[in-house]
């Protein structure tokens, strides 16, 4: 399986729009693309799950390193639009509660 | 060496030159013993096709031009041939390192892994543990305070491999090196958390359900850090719960804190926890459903909580095809009396 990121700059804010499986395999080339937006001072970073039809443990400890990356540099990390089966994931391991997530899909993001 | 090359030299020209005149089967047998020569003396592939070429040139004079060219060609094929194929060698030796390197950490890990199960006329155990590659990121552990407890723990690493294998030491060695005295179960998570935060690295973390049960009381006290849900089965109603938990993967936070739940059991009830690998269980036709796997377990109910972990284990293992997509860990404790 495979994972597309597009990454748009708009209004200031980083825009990251995700497509496919963040998994074991695809975890090291969103790491590649994630962790230098979050490595920047001020940076608002928003990642959007749409797509996005699984997630495995690596994958979540991805946004881990960002979330951590994120306090170590001021910036911030929003995700966005999950389906339920990744959504369940973030919740069983009480990441929804450090980490940013907003349910409901913003539409200026699109 | 000059020798050796000389001496094989003629002893190849003979050969070849007998086989020439007769076409034996004696010539092809010397041949083949012949072959093994060039192993023992580590002869390479183009240096045994050159040595063809001179050979033949001088027994066979009148070669036409177009041969000789075209030995000249093979030769340089062959040499690179043997300079990839030598480079695919050492490639294939280095795998094999690395993987009996890998077979031993997996022993060691196995080592890591408690003995046995605890026994007690009261709580029945049933444990199955299955790595999906050669080392496992699941972990299982008992605690046996000898004072009507048994403390009880199913740990998933992320990530597989060795780096699974040295986190999976840190958690043995952290649990081993807690205080004496009994900790409650969100006590002992906290002391964990702080272990695990300053060991590990940034996008590593560790998920874990621990529970004390009471042998006298027979209630079960847990607390969950971002792992997989266990179920309670309600053995005269027929009925399985969710045994949700709220709380953080270990590694995370600091400061994590971790709420405690419990749950009482009569006789025939259990108490099963596990891995994401038993829930996460992938065949072409999806995922497996945590409704499922209850069915499963109520199906063999009648059994002796090793038997339904085994059976359960072997149904899972059917769905997807014998191929482990992750590691397995099933873990079933029964009220008996």
């Amino acid at each position: 399986m495979n994972l597309e990121i597009n990454h748009i700059e708009k209004e200031g804010k980083e825009y990251l729009f995700l497509q496919g499986e963040i998994d074991v395999y695809t975890s090291e080339k969103l790491k590649q693309t994630l962790l230098p937006l979050t490595a920047q001072k001020g940076n608002e970073v928003i990642v959007n799950f749409s797509d996005v039809n699984y997630i495995d443990s690596t994958g979540l400890g991805i946004f881990i390193g960002a979330l951590k990356s994120t306090h170590n540099h001021e910036s911030s990390m929003k995700l966005t639009g999950m389906a339920e089966r990744v959504r369940r994931l973030f919740n069983i391991t009480g990441l929804d509660e450090i980490i940013d997530i907003e349910d409901s899909e913003r539409e200026e993001a699109k | 060496m000059e020798k050796t090359d000389v001496s094989l030299q003629e002893m190849y020209k003979s050969i070849l030159e007998g086989y020439l005149h007769t076409g034996s089967e004696h010539a092809l047998y010397e041949a083949q013993q012949f072959s093994r020569q060039l192993i023992k003396e580590n002869m390479t592939p183009e240096e045994m096709v050159n040595l063809h070429v001179v050979v033949a040139r001088e027994l066979i004079p009148d070669l036409p031009s177009e041969v000789l060219e075209a030995n000249d060609f093979l030769l340089e094929v062959m040499v690179g041939y043997g300079l990839a194929y030598r480079e695919h060698q050492s490639l294939r030796d280095r795998q094999q390192q690395l993987e009996s390197e890998l077979a031993v950490a997996a022993q060691m890990q196995q080592e890591l892994l408690p003995k046995r199960i605890p026994k007690s006329p009261v709580l029945d155990i049933g444990i199955k543990t299955v790595a999906a590659d050669v080392v496992s990121g699941d972990y299982y552990h008992f605690i046996e305070d000898g004072n009507d407890h048994i403390g009880i723990a199913v740990a998933d690493i992320i990530g597989k491999g060795v780096p699974a294998a040295l986190s999976m030491s840190m958690i043995k060695y952290a649990i081993d090196s807690l205080p004496e005295q009994r900790l409650q179960p969100s006590a002992l998570l906290e002391n964990l958390n702080r272990v695990v935060e300053q060991n590990i690295s940034s996008n590593m973390f560790i998920t874990m359900i621990y529970g004390s049960y009471d042998l006298k009381e027979h209630k079960f006290q847990y607390s969950g850090a971002g792992h997989e849900p266990g179920f309670y089965y309600n053995h005269s109603s027929r009925q399985f719960v969710d045994l949700n938990t709220k709380g953080l993967v270990l590694g995370v936070m600091k400061k994590a804190v971790f709420k405690e739940y419990e749950q009482k059991l009569s006789p025939g009830d259990l108490i099963i926890l596990l891995s994401d690998g038993v829930t996460e269980c992938r065949a072409e036709s999806g995922f497996i459903e945590r409704s499922e796997l209850t069915e499963i377990i109520r199906k063999y109910e009648h059994l002796s909580a090793q038997e339904i972990v085994e059976n359960v284990y072997s149904e899972l293992e059917q769905f997807q095809n014998f191929q482990l997509q992750d590691d397995f860990t099933l873990m079933i404790l029964r009220r008996e009396v």
